[in-house]
């Protein structure tokens, strides 16, 4: 994904009267201001009293988006956070679109801060010249000598709250080209002190997520799954279902994938659910099991790939690895994974009395939930509104371009008279089970080295199930057969590495994929930079050292990706670990942005490991808010640490073999013991934070633990390939 | 049948089956939504609740059984004076991130700290590992606990 923002049109705005100020949109890409919402889609909203609220565009799945463009907005405005409120955007992709995605409003790539950062600032901006220009024609002074400090408009000798100018600017005209901050000039943006605007709420119960939504009359609605995917109900029989109190009825689903359990709550639910027999039709199921996706993938492996990324010479590169010095190989295998998001899917939809239909929901993708709503529920997308609240979590789960858990909810509410609204909730198990993977890779790689140590030759081979193929996100993302979110992160790494070639072999799904933090990325960083340690273990040299040697600095790239390098191994005291102890690195470029990782641990892969310290430094550009940049470091490093020291989704048979978290035990507060996240600072535009912690994390576990006892890890999850941890 | 619950103070009649978990009454008949489910075998936490000062999960504990207890949930947990503090930290610190997690996080951390004013990182580890955060916010759990402790003490 390139991360370049397109132009926002040109400021314009109407007349309008009462005590409100927007700045915002009007269809068509004209910055606008206005006395109220229905005459265009505001970014901001300013109130008499002074109260600032920022219009969220994006869904807050916990990266902190809400924080950060109020932040912008209240940096260009001139107020002090604790004045701000935040709202989320309405589903309306020509005006709240993700300026990364096109014609499409959606949360994902870690791309919020990064398409909004211009986007917000101008329209703080708009509003301070507004209410500026109002406050200098009643006062009578010259504009450049007023300012808004902390929300209120001083200079020439008055003092007032900008909530008193608010009637006036909302009929000036919005500036075409607001003066934007200098960066010298930032008070906010890049301020470590600034807090989130969530933490209270989120810490006292009264955040509302999208499972707490309680509309009157409403029904829980669950429903049952066949246990492989693809097998379709024919019948079932419900007679035990009716003696579970609360049950209401149960239906076909329309597409046959199930049946709809409708109750007055969500226990009823699910007792009368399992007590529901379901006749199912499995001659179309998936059978295969992992071992059989995971022979294919090592069969591709071996064979020619179909794809050669680079188009580069591969018979260059098998010339270099036949007369190298030393050959060293490695095979990976990456299993499926499943996001598992702490809050279970869930969505409700209603009808309001004039007629329109509102879901609620914690979509990353409202664009694509709204046409699948409007077609399922055979209703214009004008008459569909989305109230987005909280999610509970992602990770990409909540942004399939299938809309599934939404459609199954419209599905299951058509099948009703419409009069009570119905709240889809999805168990644990069904959550697991009914899962969008992280599909299952493998790579082999070959590098030949010569006698002093220098690669001649990288012979890379990537086989597994493709992510974007077959999804409205193809043609931005598929070129020439290659699926980009395959290969992200080896054919365009920042490393100069002389005789690469990139092959690529899809896999035919065996179950439904997706993309799930970090993506390819969560594949690639591990057998690239597991493959950089052995390289530089075997030529003899330090792993630090030997990875700088590739990042000569004439490129910005290799520059930035070799300065956070340099900086982790710094600050965690690279090649002098605590006694008893052992460090392993990896660095990865990911959405933008470049992240070092160094794991130091402790005992043995027969005794236990355990992971003593983890230092990380991120140049992620500009850091909005920096605090929230460690946050997601130390989250994204514990992702990707838990899931490959032990979870995968096996499937026997067709079945997937996990039902819950025992099974796929979550990373716990013991795991980690200390993590150390340093921000490097930059001019450059701010670019992704969210998921570029995740790929380097657990290589460099990996690493570490080679380091401390010489078993490579090629196939994951870690517990598997016989480390156990302390 | 009626059940009577006393909760946060105040007593509430639910009609409900003596079997069904305290989540499922707190949440869909009291309306109650700070008590998050997230597993409902017990494995994550998220359904934390008061009993009679000790920390359950609410996912596997019986409206039948607690009839005669004294529940507090997370709506109530910050006029208690660990709990205020715990709050307190959780925002100077910025703990959360989704935040789903939290409510569970805080009042097992509540129980922690009534019975270990002063908890060793390794304690806290041992007491908080039941209480699952996919954010993975643990380092600032651990913090925010370590600093409602000094705030307590002072
Ligand atoms: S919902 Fe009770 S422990 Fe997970
Ligand atoms: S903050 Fe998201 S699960 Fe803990």
């Amino acid at each position: 994904m390139t991360l370049t923002t397109s132009r926002r049109g040109f400021l314009a705005a109407t007349a309008a009267t009462g005590a409100v100020l927007f700045v915002g949109l009007r269809p068509g890409g004209a910055m606008a201001a206005a006395a109220t919402d229905t005459s265009l889609n505001p970014f901001v909203r300013i109130d008499a009293d002074g109260r600032v609220t920022a219009i969220i565009k994006h869904v807050e799945m916990g990266q902190g988006p809400s924080t950060g463009l109020a932040t912008l907005i209240a940096e260009e405005l001139g107020m002090r956070m604790d004045q701000m409120a935040y709202d989320f955007a309405p589903s309306n992709p020509q005006v709240y679109n993700n300026l990364l995605f096109g014609p499409m409003q959606g949360t994902g790539g870690s791309t919020a801060m990064a398409n909004s950062f211009e986007q917000y600032r101008r329209a703080g901006a708009a509003a301070r010249e507004m209410l500026i220009a109002a406050a200098a024609q009643e006062w009578g002074v010259d504009a450049g000598s007023l300012d808004i400090v902390d929300g209120r408009i001083t200079g020439a000798g008055q003092d007032a709250s900008i909530g008193d100018f608010v009637a006036a600017a909302s009929a000036l005209d919005a500036p075409a080209e607001p003066r934007l901050k200098e960066a010298s000039e930032f008070r906010l943006i890049g301020n470590a002190d600034v807090r989130r605007l969530d933490s209270a709420a989120k810490g006292n119960g009264t955040a509302k997520f999208a499972i707490d939504t309680y509309l009157p009359n409403q029904m829980v609605v669950m429903i049952a799954r066949p246990a492989q995917r693809g097998a379709t109900a024919t019948d079932f029989d419900d007679s035990a279902a009716t003696e579970v109190a609360g049950f209401i009825r149960a239906a076909l689903l329309p597409n046959a994938a199930g049946v709809a359990v409708y109750a007055e709550n969500t226990w009823s639910a699910m007792q009368a659910r399992d007590a529901l027999d379901v006749t199912w039709d499995t001659s179309a199921a998936e059978t295969r099991s992992s071992e059989d996706i995971r022979d294919e993938i090592m069969v591709a492996l071996d064979a020619e790939p179909t794809y050669n990324v680079t188009g580069a010479d591969r018979a260059a590169t098998d010339a270099a690895l036949a007369e190298a010095d030393q050959v060293v190989e490695q095979t990976f295998y990456f299993p499926l994974l499943a996001h598992a998001a702490l809050e279970p899917l869930n969505c409700t939809i209603e009808q309001t009395e004039d007629g329109r239909v509102v879901l609620h929901d914690g979509t990353q993708i409202p664009t694509l939930v709204h046409g699948a709503l409007a077609q399922i529920l055979e209703m214009p997308m004008e008459q569909i509104e989305i109230n987005t609240v909280l999610a509970g979590g992602s990770f990409g789960r909540r942004a399939t371009p299938q809309a599934d858990y939404q459609s199954e909810a419209a599905m299951a509410f058509a099948m009703t008279d419409r009069s009570r609204p119905v709240k889809l909730v999805y168990s644990r198990e069904d959550d697991m089970r009914a899962g969008y993977y992280r599909p299952a890779f493998g790579h082999k790689i070959r590098v030949g080295l010569d006698a002093g140590g220098q690669i001649t030759g990288w012979d890379h081979r990537i086989a597994g199930q493709p992510v974007i193929k077959g999804t409205p996100f193809e043609a931005a993302f598929v070129k020439d057969g290659v699926d980009h979110s395959s290969v992200e992160g080896t054919s365009d790494t920042p490393y100069r590495i002389p005789g690469a070639v990139f092959g690529l072999t899809d896999i035919e799904k065996a179950t439904t994929t997706l993309w799930w933090r970090a993506v390819g990325h969560t594949h690639t960083a591990y057998a690239m930079e597991v493959m950089m340690d052995m390289v530089a273990r075997a030529a003899g040299a330090d792993p630090v050292a030997y990875r700088l040697q590739y990042l000569d600095a004439d490129g910005a790239d290799q520059a930035r990706m070799a300065g956070v390098l340099r900086l982790a191994a710094e600050k965690a005291g690279w090649g002098n670990p605590q006694d008893g102890r052992a460090q392993g690195v990896a660095v990865h470029k990911s959405f933008g942005s470049y992240v070092a990782e160094v794991v130091e641990v402790s005992g043995t892969p027969e005794d236990g490991i355990r992971i003593e310290k983890v230092t990380c430094a991120v140049d992620c550009g500009i850091a909005v808010n920096p605090d929230t940049v460690k946050a997601q470091m130390e989250g994204g490093i514990g992702y990707g640490i838990g899931h490959n020291m032990r979870d995968q989704i096996t499937l026997t048979d067709g079945v997937v073999d996990q039902y819950n978290y025992p099974d796929y035990e979550p990373l716990r507060i013991g795991d980690i013991g200390e993590i150390e996240v340093h921000v490097v600072p930059s001019t450059a535009p701010p670019s992704g934070a969210g998921e570029p912690g995740t790929p380097p994390a657990a290589p460099a576990l990996a690493n570490a633990i080679a380091a401390v006892s010489d078993l490579r890890i090629g196939s994951l999850p870690m517990d598997e390939a016989g480390v156990s941890f302390a | 049948m009626a059940i009577s619950l006393n909760l946060n103070g105040q007593t509430h009649s639910v009609e409900a089956d003596p079997d069904t978990p305290l989540l499922w009454v707190i949440r869909d008949e009291l309306k109650m939504t700070g008590t998050k489910f997230g597993c409902g075998v017990a494995s994550c936490g998220a359904c934390t609740v008061h009993l009679n000062g000790e920390p359950v999960r609410s996912c596997q504990t019986y409206l039948g059984d607690v009839e005669d207890a004294e529940i507090t949930t997370i709506e109530a947990i910050g006029e208690d004076r660990i709990g205020a503090a715990l709050q307190q930290a959780w925002v100077e610190l910025d703990v959360v991130q989704c935040g789903y997690c939290q409510s569970g996080q805080i009042m097992s951390a509540v129980g922690l700290l009534a019975e270990n004013p002063k908890p060793s990182a390794e304690e806290i580890d041992s007491y908080m590992h039941g209480n699952a955060c996919r954010c993975a916010t643990y380092q600032r759990i651990r913090a925010g606990i370590e600093r409602a402790s000094e705030i307590l003490e002072a």
